[in-house]
């Protein structure tokens, strides 16, 4: 598949959130407002495309050479939680700036199954390094679409009148499945359209 | 017996804690795989459990999740092991699911929360108590779902009795919603079970 090809779908077609159900617990826990949702949304997509780059070359040079895949899912997570420790103290140390604004929502990643998720992802789909790297990026910038687009739902809903029983977390799975609905606009014949 | 019956209605992880989504939605199109899934969570949730509540006084604090997510991915490896020996269409369509049991916020969450403050025979209860609740949460959505969306409910088949393991709903069945089987129907049953379950709660407290 093209570089293109790849950022449509995991932009809009296969959406990590809305059509394949990964990263749903910031979905629901992080989108209250605006300014944390574009936090969230940054600091998983440079950690997805990061992980999605490093888990690519532990499998293809480090396991397969040692005919270990079955550790697989072990050395995944411990690569990811790691990573993200160091991203952690990299971006503390060079700019505090930017870890005011990720810090508190970097630790939360390594529990997202979106990383690990588009990580097993492009081992199963057979991608080369670059297919990879892409498909992270994409993944996370689908995610911080869908993020941002739940957020500002939200914000909206603030002003308006639910009923009580929906109030908080009820509406927002609704306010999300319409969303969904919407996004399945986007489909196959959609890709085959743009790029043949 | 409290920690065992817990996690069924007050401390539901799905529908009270809000923990472990993305499984509960995706696997949940038929209802085999929503016990599939349960039954694999329950596994890795009560080995995690046992192990972690036996080795809480050895693992230092200060790497107490590191080491908490290695026991849980390597159950989650022998899980997904076995269920690719014995279970293989079960597994081929929960598919990635299956590993990514490791980052299910229930597993990592009862360690924290549970097992490492208690004992082994509180943790096993607290954890059977969780993954029953877990269990028959995804039982229920996949029941909605598959009904409304496909009109049938599969259940393993039975060979000795002729069950071919698909029960069909008459009326349904001609006619089926095919929005609820997919992502947007998930979400929406999610959020009117998550709002009527408000409102029993709501209706207990007055």
């Amino acid at each position: 598949m093209t570089y293109i090809g790849i950022l449509i779908t995991y932009v809009f077609i296969s959406n990590l959130i809305l059509s394949q159900f990964l990263g749903l617990c910031p979905f629901i826990g992080v989108s209250k407002d605006l300014e944390s949702a574009t936090g969230m949304g940054f600091a998983v997509t440079f950690v997805m495309t990061i992980a999605s780059l490093v888990t690519w070359m532990v499998y293809h040079w480090v396991l397969i050479p040692l005919h270990v895949e079955y550790l697989q899912t072990v050395t995944f997570i411990l690569t990811i939680a790691s990573l993200v420790q160091l991203v952690e103290m990299i971006v503390q140390k060079y700019s505090p700036a930017l870890y005011k604004a990720l810090g508190i929502y970097l630790p939360l990643i390594t529990t997202n199954c979106g990383v690990l998720g588009i990580a097993l992802i492009n081992i199963n789909e057979g991608y080369n390094l670059m297919e990879g790297f892409m498909a992270g990026l994409s993944a996370g910038l689908g995610f911080m679409l869908a993020l941002i687009l739940m957020s500002s739902i939200r914000v909206q809903m603030r002003t308006e009148r639910v009923p009580r029983a929906f109030k908080g977390i009820p509406i927002a799975f609704i306010s999300g499945g319409l969303m969904a609905l919407a996004f399945m606009a986007f489909d196959k014949a959609l890709l085959t359209n743009l790029i043949g | 017996m409290k920690e065992l019956t817990k996690g069924i209605y007050r401390e539901n992880p799905i529908f009270v804690l809000v923990l472990g989504l993305c499984p509960s939605l995706a696997v949940t199109t038929q209802v085999v795989n929503g016990i599939g899934m349960g039954v694999g969570t329950m596994f890795v949730l009560i080995c995690s459990n046992i192990m972690i509540s036996l080795l809480k006084n050895v693992i230092p604090n200060e790497i107490h999740i590191p080491a908490y997510i290695v026991v849980i991915a390597s159950f989650v490896t022998i899980l997904d092991l076995l269920m690719q020996a014995y279970v293989p269409a079960l597994s081929a369509s929960l598919g990635v699911f299956v590993q990514l049991i490791v980052v299910n916020c229930i597993i990592l969450g009862r360690a924290e929360a549970y097992a490492s403050s208690h004992g082994v025979w509180d943790s096993i209860k607290d954890a059977i108590g969780m993954g029953i609740g877990f269990t028959l949460s995804l039982v229920l959505i996949a029941l909605i779902r598959e009904s409304l969306g496909a009109g049938t409910i599969t259940l393993f088949p039975i060979e000795s009795l002729g069950f071919s393991g698909e029960i069909s709903i008459p009326g349904l069945v001609d006619a089926p919603a095919r929005v609820m089987t997919l992502s947007a129907g998930a979400l929406l049953v999610m959020g009117y079970l998550k709002a009527a379950i408000n409102r029993v709660n709501e209706r207990k407290g007055r």
